[in-house]
């Protein structure tokens, strides 16, 4: 497999980092104002990469399953922290949800993965079991974020629907439930279509890579087909449980909407 | 909106011969603050079988705050509310609000059409046993004046006094035995106020224990539709 393989060294990288220099040419040509930060994006993109790749190097040595499990616990916050920072409005205890879903469901599902189906040993192989995780938080944060957006939007919005329901008789849930499946549908609406016309619109980027290092297109199509699978399931139960954690929090026991719960944020992060 | 009232409640005229019956509804002690400011405390109200109570007061005064706790869709902060001699806490929320209906000034209606907006408490839990009555609906209707086309309108159409008509006919549907109306006519024309009031004196006529409570702007419309009056008004 490594035979085919290509190291590029520092000399490559550079003639590389002239096509980036070629459009902030182009930008201060033309006076676009995006010499700047497409500069500055380049240069955070290579000193991030090159420093995870150092880091990464010193994860896959690890040969206990603690220090693991322990970068994967950081992956998984800085993700469910991320996911809550994307939204415009937040409630009392939203970043514990996310966090308390996030873990629940990336955890749980790249375990499965690791012990039950792809049977890695041992179980916690970081090669396998960071950059599963990786991947797994990276489409999980996008549907936390989003149905926990859009459902905090729609108890906002829609108030006067919801209590008219519950003045008229409805149960909290009863009055909850459109809102509660447009925020899933719209936090699974990624996912489905990446799925929808993965491989004939888009090549993903794993599977793309594992060619790259010259592993045969059938056995890496195989692996892009359990890690969607993986991705799938995981962005689902995450979103369900943050929305219902969310529903927790907005609606009380005495099925009351608790509208004052919720915040806006001025300004939108990301 | 805001005016920053001290608010007492007072009864202006009380009506000694209901006081005997077991009140359909009681309020307590109740209090209600927005941070520091108190809308209103120790306020007392009990609603007679048969009776029709209006609360007055001035915008601010926390009229609709306190149709809103009654029906139980704002967090009590102190006092009692008993129903039909049982406190609230015994009771499950669906039920007692199936009982006890709340119409807010400006109703909200779901997407689609009229008839669906008609129907849908009816698919709650709590009416599983019973059907939609469409022939009641026609009747009331008509009483109305608008026809059976009416039913297939969208309600994103309809005009503000046509959503309240919707609202006010739906919760009539559902045969509360306490209805709490928040300007239940606040934007219709004078022949549609004379047919909603008509509608309410023959729901409230139909049995012998309900009762409803009012607010209005409209002073004539007030005293015309209520046997007491209870006011919101600063103590001065």
């Amino acid at each position: 497999m490594n035979d085919q393989y290509i190291n590029l060294d520092n000399w490559q990288l550079g003639v590389a980092a002239l096509l980036i220099l070629l459009n902030v040419a182009i930008s201060l040509w033309l006076r676009l104002g995006l010499a700047r930060s497409l500069l500055v994006a380049s240069v955070r993109m290579a000193v991030q990469l090159l420093l995870v790749g150092f880091i990464l190097e010193w994860v896959f040595a690890l040969t206990t399953p603690l220090p693991v499990i322990g970068i994967g616990l950081v992956m998984t916050a800085l993700a469910s922290f991320s996911a809550v920072r994307r939204t415009r409005r937040r409630f009392p205890g939203v970043y514990w949800n996310s966090l308390l879903s996030t873990l629940g469901a990336a955890f749980l599902v790249t375990g499965a993965a690791l012990s039950g189906i792809i049977n890695v040993h041992p179980w916690f192989a970081p090669q396998y079991a960071i950059p599963l995780l990786g991947m797994v938080l990276g489409n999980l944060l996008t549907g936390v974020s989003l149905s926990l957006d859009r459902f905090m939007h729609g108890v906002a919005r829609e108030s006067g629907l919801i209590e008219s329901d519950l003045a008229l008789g409805a149960t909290r849930w009863e009055a909850a439930r459109p809102l509660i499946g447009e925020a899933l549908r719209t936090g699974m609406i990624p996912t489905i279509n990446a799925m929808m016309v993965m491989g004939v619109v888009s090549l993903p980027g794993m599977m793309t890579g594992q060619m790259l290092a010259g592993a045969a297109p059938a056995a890496a199509v195989r692996y892009q087909i359990v890690i969607m699978f993986m991705i799938a399931s995981a962005t689902a139960l995450g979103t369900l449980a943050v929305i219902l954690l969310a529903f927790r929090t907005l609606f009380n026991r005495q099925d009351q909407l608790c509208v004052s719960r919720l915040q806006t944020i001025e300004r939108s992060q990301g | 909106m805001h005016s920053p009232l001290r608010s007492t409640n007072e009864a202006i005229k009380e009506n000694p011969d209901r006081s005997t019956a077991q009140p359909v509804l009681q309020a307590r002690g109740l209090r209600f603050a927005i941070d520091e400011r108190v809308l209103w405390h120790d306020l007392e109200l009990s609603l007679a079988p048969g009776e029709r109570v209006a609360i007055a007061g001035p915008s601010g005064s926390g009229k609709t705050l306190l149709l809103r706790t009654l029906a139980a869709l704002e967090p009590m902060q102190s006092g009692e509310i008993f129903f039909q001699g049982r406190p609230l806490v015994e009771w499950s929320m669906p039920v007692y609000r199936a009982h006890v209906v709340y119409l807010p000034q400006r109703p909200a209606l779901p997407e689609g059409k009229v008839e669906a907006a008609l129907r849908a408490p009816f698919h709650f839990q709590v009416r599983r046993q019973r059907n939609f009555p469409l022939e009641q609906a026609r009747e009331l209707l008509q009483m109305l004046g608008r026809d059976e086309a009416f039913l297939q309108q969208s309600t994103d159409r309809l005009s503000g006094g046509e959503s309240q008509i919707v609202a006010m006919l739906r919760a009539l549907l559902t045969a509360p035995d306490v209805l709490l109306l928040d300007e239940p006519t606040a934007s219709l024309d004078a022949e549609a106020v004379a047919a909603i009031e008509k509608l309410i004196a023959n729901w409230l006529q139909e049995k012998p224990d309900r009762a409803c409570v009012w607010t209005s702007h409209d002073r004539q419309q007030l005293e015309r539709n209520s046997d007491r009056v209870v006011s919101l008004a600063p103590s001065a």
